[in-house]
């Protein structure tokens, strides 16, 4: 559905994606994971057009994404940071994207926001928020307009766990309807039965995107934690190895 | 577009900030009217006021207003719009609240008042340089990620186009003195949208003939319809332009 080709981002002297190619289907659950810095939040801006990569392609549905903004319609972003006007109201936020995306009232999917009672707090204004309620409206925003591609940003820092709980069980529900759900977390425990697939960036690049029973197979272990501990502790052969297969 | 306008007005009109410009114009355009027995000498005095007042409201508003609404933009690009039109519906809602708090707060005086074509031109000027203003306040903050630096720039070229520009300007015109310059100045005068807004003022008021050979000057071009289109084409010129560039940077812009 997405596919990535050879995009390279520099900000300033700083290159913060090397030469990123990958290709994400449709039913895949993508975990995309790495230390802080390794460029994870940049692809995923890349991919919603918020940053505009120096060299390098990046196709949604087969057509190119650069200059395009209809193909949005079709992706459903959850930020890491929701940032939203400091005086509107969760209400009056959720009826503006209604209106920019002109979705019909009987279309939208409401789980979300039925699920984490944002019914009884939508004349609070976003300011007020605290940063677990800003986390749901921004998921609630997500998952609204039923997007073929959901991309969730640390979907589930600052959340509760009754909240993290209905969160997941929500993207396990789209993960079944061949939905594309890309999600990054530094909560490893919470991807493990999640994703179908790691991609694993290191400083700018990917170092390898395999499913996730393989990457088990391979490491001898049965927490995607304990695989990703094993593969950083060996990194180096294993980063030539990966090299050689890409 | 006009969805994105409306949510910008709508936030514009929570802001207190554009009641007090609006509530300082009024009362400073009544109390100088009031003062006056002569309504053309009010314009001339408002005059003066206005050409410093309402560039340096434009533009850090507007600076100000685009940087605290940095989330709200970020909002938007990641939604299916185009970057262009975020732009320039921002653009629509900021300058349309800025010039309508002009037109309440020196349009209902100068009508009261002095309803002539010299206050009429007074009301024109002024929009149309909070126009130039909010343009050049877009150009600013696209350019600058940092908020005070931004603002800073704003206050900067603020100061040159109200100060600066006329030092610079008298300066050279006492060191040209011997030379015959007159044709030049209306050139020049052309380089700063303040100014054209004052030249075109004050002609309305007849104090033109104590500006010596250059007001002569000044009335034979700005008098003409010749030299009229050319200054409105100017001046839609520092709408445009700022804006223009502002657009072009603002869609490569990393967010």
């Amino acid at each position: 559905m997405i596919q990535i080709q050879h995009i390279s981002k520099r900000f300033g002297k700083l290159q913060v994606l090397k030469d990123v190619s990958l290709e994400l289907k449709g039913g895949e659950c993508i975990a995309l994971i790495g230390p802080n810095g390794s460029g994870k939040t940049t692809l995923i801006k890349s991919m919603l057009g918020m940053v505009v990569p120096q060299s390098g392609d990046i196709l949604f549905k087969g057509a190119s994404i650069s200059k395009e903004w209809a193909y949005r319609n079709h992706i459903g972003y959850m930020p890491q940071i929701g940032r939203y006007p400091e005086n509107m109201t969760i209400g009056q936020v959720l009826d503006m994207m209604q209106d920019i995306r002109k979705a019909a009232k009987s279309t939208l999917d409401n789980d979300l926001f039925a699920a984490f009672d944002l019914q009884s707090m939508l004349d609070k204004r976003m300011g007020t928020l605290s940063g677990g309620t800003r986390q749901k409206v921004s998921a609630c925003l997500a998952f609204m307009f039923r997007p073929d591609v959901l991309i969730l940003d640390e979907p589930t820092a600052g959340l509760d766990p009754v909240a993290t709980e209905i969160l997941k069980d929500k993207i396990l529900a789209e993960k079944s309807n061949n939905k594309l759900i890309i999600i990054t977390s530094h909560v490893l425990s919470d991807l493990d039965d999640l994703v179908t697939e790691v991609i694993y960036m290191q400083e700018g690049r990917p170092l390898f995107h395999q499913s996730l029973e393989s990457l088990k197979a391979e490491t001898g272990t049965d927490r995607l934690g304990k695989a990703i501990a094993q593969v950083m502790s060996k990194q180096e052969p294993k980063k030539v190895e990966y090299e050689q297969n890409y | 577009m006009s969805k994105i306008i409306k949510y910008v007005v709508a936030d514009l009109l929570r802001n207190k900030t554009i009641m007090v410009y609006t509530l300082v114009l009024l009362v400073l355009s009544i109390s100088v009217f009031s003062m006056e027995t002569n309504a053309e000498k009010g314009v001339a005095s408002l005059l003066n006021i206005i050409l410093f007042v309402v560039p340096l409201v434009s533009i850090i508003f507007s600076t100000v207003y685009l940087y605290n609404s940095a989330e709200f933009i970020e909002l938007l690009v990641s939604q299916p719009l185009k970057r262009q039109t975020i732009w320039l519906s921002i653009f629509t809602g900021l300058a349309g609240a800025v010039a309508l708090a002009f037109l309440v707060g020196v349009g209902i005086p100068v009508i009261l008042y002095a309803f002539m074509p010299s206050g009429i031109v007074l009301v024109l000027c002024g929009m149309v340089l909070s126009l130039v203003f909010v343009s050049i306040a877009m150009w600013a903050s696209v350019r600058i990620r940092d908020k005070a630096k931004g603002i800073g720039l704003s206050i900067l070229l603020w100061l040159y186009f109200a100060l600066l520009f006329d030092a610079v300007v008298l300066f050279v015109v006492f060191q040209f003195s011997d030379y015959p310059i007159e044709n030049a100045m209306v050139g020049v005068s052309m380089l700063n949208p303040i100014d054209i807004s004052r030249i075109l003022i004050l002609l309305q008021i007849d104090v033109s003939a104590m500006m010596g050979y250059t007001g002569a000057i000044f009335r034979n071009f700005f008098g003409n319809t010749g030299g009229m289109s050319l200054t409105l084409l100017v001046l839609l010129l520092w709408i445009a332009l700022p804006l223009g560039f502002s657009t072009y940077f603002f869609k490569k812009k990393d967010l």
